[in-house]
C-alpha cells in the first residue's frame, strides 16, 4: 500500500473530526474531536516520516501526543469545573466571555 | 497480507471517527474513540513506527481514555442528556426536547454549514496532500532493514529525543508539569484560593500548616470543608447530621464548593457558613 492511501485516511479523520468540533455541542464530546484532528495529524507525519525514512516525524508525533493530554488535562479539568458551578454543559450556552 | 491489514485498520480508524461524532451518549463516544486509537496503532505498526503505535496505545488508549471515562461517569446524566437536546436560548427557540429532525432551525443551519465545511476541508485536505506532485507519494517509503537500531524502535527514538530533539523533549516534560498544576487548580472542590475570610477566620496556626497551607485544595479540606474547626464545632452541635446520607440517598458534603448554590440553601442559609 503506497503512503498516499495513509494519507487520504488522515485527510479523512481530520475531516471528520473537524465537523465534529463544529456539530456537537457537548464540550466532552468536542474535546474528543479535537483529538481525532489531532490523531489525523499524528498519522500524516508518521507517514511522511516513513516516507522519507526519518525519525523527526516520529520525535513530532511524539510531541504531539503529550500536548494531546495537556490539553485533555485542562479541558476535562475545565468540564469538572463547570460542573460543579452547574453551568450549562454546553459550548453554545457558555458565551461569557462573548462580550 | 499488509494491504489487507491496512484496509482493515483504515476501515476501523475511520468507523471509530464517525462514532465520535454522531454517537449521542458520551460514554459511547469515549469507547469509539478507544477503537479508532487501536486501530490507528496497527496503522503506525505498519507504517514501522513501532514505539508510536506502543506509545499510543499504552498512554493515549490506555490512560488518556481512562481520565474521559471518569469524567464521563462523574458528569453522568447531565453530559449525556445534553447531546443535542437542549432547547437553545440564543434565537430565543424554546423547543424543549428535540430530536435529530426536529431541531431548531438554527441549529439545523449550523449542521448544514459544518457538513459543507467539512467537505471543503476535506477536499483541500486531499488536494494538499495527494496533490502535491511528490513522486514518493506513491511509492512504498524508504528502504528499511531490520534491526536492532532501525527505524522506529524505541532505540532510534530515544537517540533522537535524547540528543538532537533534547530541548524539545524539556519543553515537552515541562509542559505537561503545567498542565498538570493547572489541572489540580481548575478541578478542586474549592472555588480557588478566594475565600480567604475561611482562611483568616482561623484562630490558631497548627504545624501542618507550613507544610501544607490551606486552601490549597487538599484532600481533607475536599471532605470538609476549609472552616475545619467550624465545621467540627457545628457537626457537633448538629448531633453529627452533616456529612451523613440524606434521605434522597445522596451523600452531602459537610460544606459544599464555593461556586453553584448549595442544594439545601434554606436549612443552612442562617448558620454563615460561607
Amino acid at each position: 500500500v503506497s503512503i498516499a492511501w495513509y494519507l487520504a485516511v488522515s485527510a479523512i479523520v481530520f475531516a471528520l473530526g473537524a465537523v465534529g468540533v463544529m456539530t456537537r455541542r457537548n464540550p466532552l464530546v468536542v474535546l474528543l474531536c479535537l483529538e481525532l484532528m489531532l490523531n489525523g495529524a499524528n498519522l500524516a507525519l508518521i507517514a511522511f516520516a516513513r516516507m522519507w525514512g526519518n525519525g523527526d516525524g516520529q520525535v513530532l508525533a511524539i510531541v504531539v501526543m503529550t500536548v494531546a493530554a495537556c490539553e485533555v488535562c485542562i479541558g476535562l479539568g475545565m468540564i469538572v469545573a463547570i460542573y460543579r458551578r452547574q453551568l450549562p454543559l454546553d459550548v453554545d450556552e457558555l458565551r461569557e466571555l462573548q462580550g | 497480507m499488509s494491504s489487507v491489514l491496512f484496509f482493515i485498520a483504515a476501515a476501523g480508524a475511520i468507523a471509530g471517527a464517525i462514532g465520535v461524532v454522531v454517537l449521542r451518549d458520551p460514554f459511547y463516544s469515549v469507547l469509539a474513540l478507544v477503537g479508532h486509537l487501536l486501530a490507528l496503532a496497527v496503522l503506525f505498526l505498519l507504517l514501522r513506527a513501532e514505539f508510536v503505535a506502543a506509545v499510543q496505545v499504552v498512554v493515549y488508549a490506555g490512560a488518556i481514555m481512562v481520565l474521559y471515562v471518569f469524567v464521563v461517569a462523574y458528569v453522568g446524566e447531565s453530559a449525556s442528556s445534553l447531546g443535542e437536546r437542549l432547547p437553545v436560548p440564543r434565537y430565543g427557540v424554546r423547543s424543549g426536547p428535540t430530536g435529530g429532525a426536529g431541531l431548531p432551525a438554527p441549529r439545523r443551519g449550523v449542521r448544514l454549514g459544518a457538513a459543507l465545511l467539512g467537505g471543503g476541508v476535506l477536499i483541500e485536505l486531499f488536494i494538499a496532500l495527494l496533490g502535491s506532485g511528490l513522486k514518493a507519494i506513491g511509492g512504498h517509503g524508504a528502504p528499511y532493514s531490520p534491526g536492532p537500531n532501525a527505524y522506529g524502535t524505541p532505540a532510534y527514538i530515544g537517540n533522537l529525543l535524547l540528543t538532537r530533539f533534547l530541548l524539545v523533549f524539556e519543553i515537552a516534560s515541562f509542559l505537561l508539569l503545567i498542565a498538570a498544576v493547572g489541572a489540580v487548580v481548575l478541578a478542586r472542590r474549592r472555588g480557588g484560593l478566594g475565600d480567604r475570610a475561611a482562611i483568616d477566620r482561623q484562630e490558631s496556626i497548627v504545624p501542618l500548616d507550613f507544610t501544607r497551607p490551606r486552601g490549597t485544595g487538599t484532600m481533607a479540606e475536599g471532605v470538609t470543608g476549609l472552616d475545619f474547626a467550624a465545621t467540627h464545632a457545628r457537626a457537633g452541635a448538629n448531633g453529627g447530621e452533616d456529612g451523613e446520607a440524606r434521605p434522597d440517598g445522596q451523600l452531602q458534603p459537610a460544606t459544599v464548593g464555593g461556586g453553584g448554590e448549595p442544594p439545601d440553601g434554606e436549612r443552612r442559609n442562617g448558620e454563615g457558613g460561607w
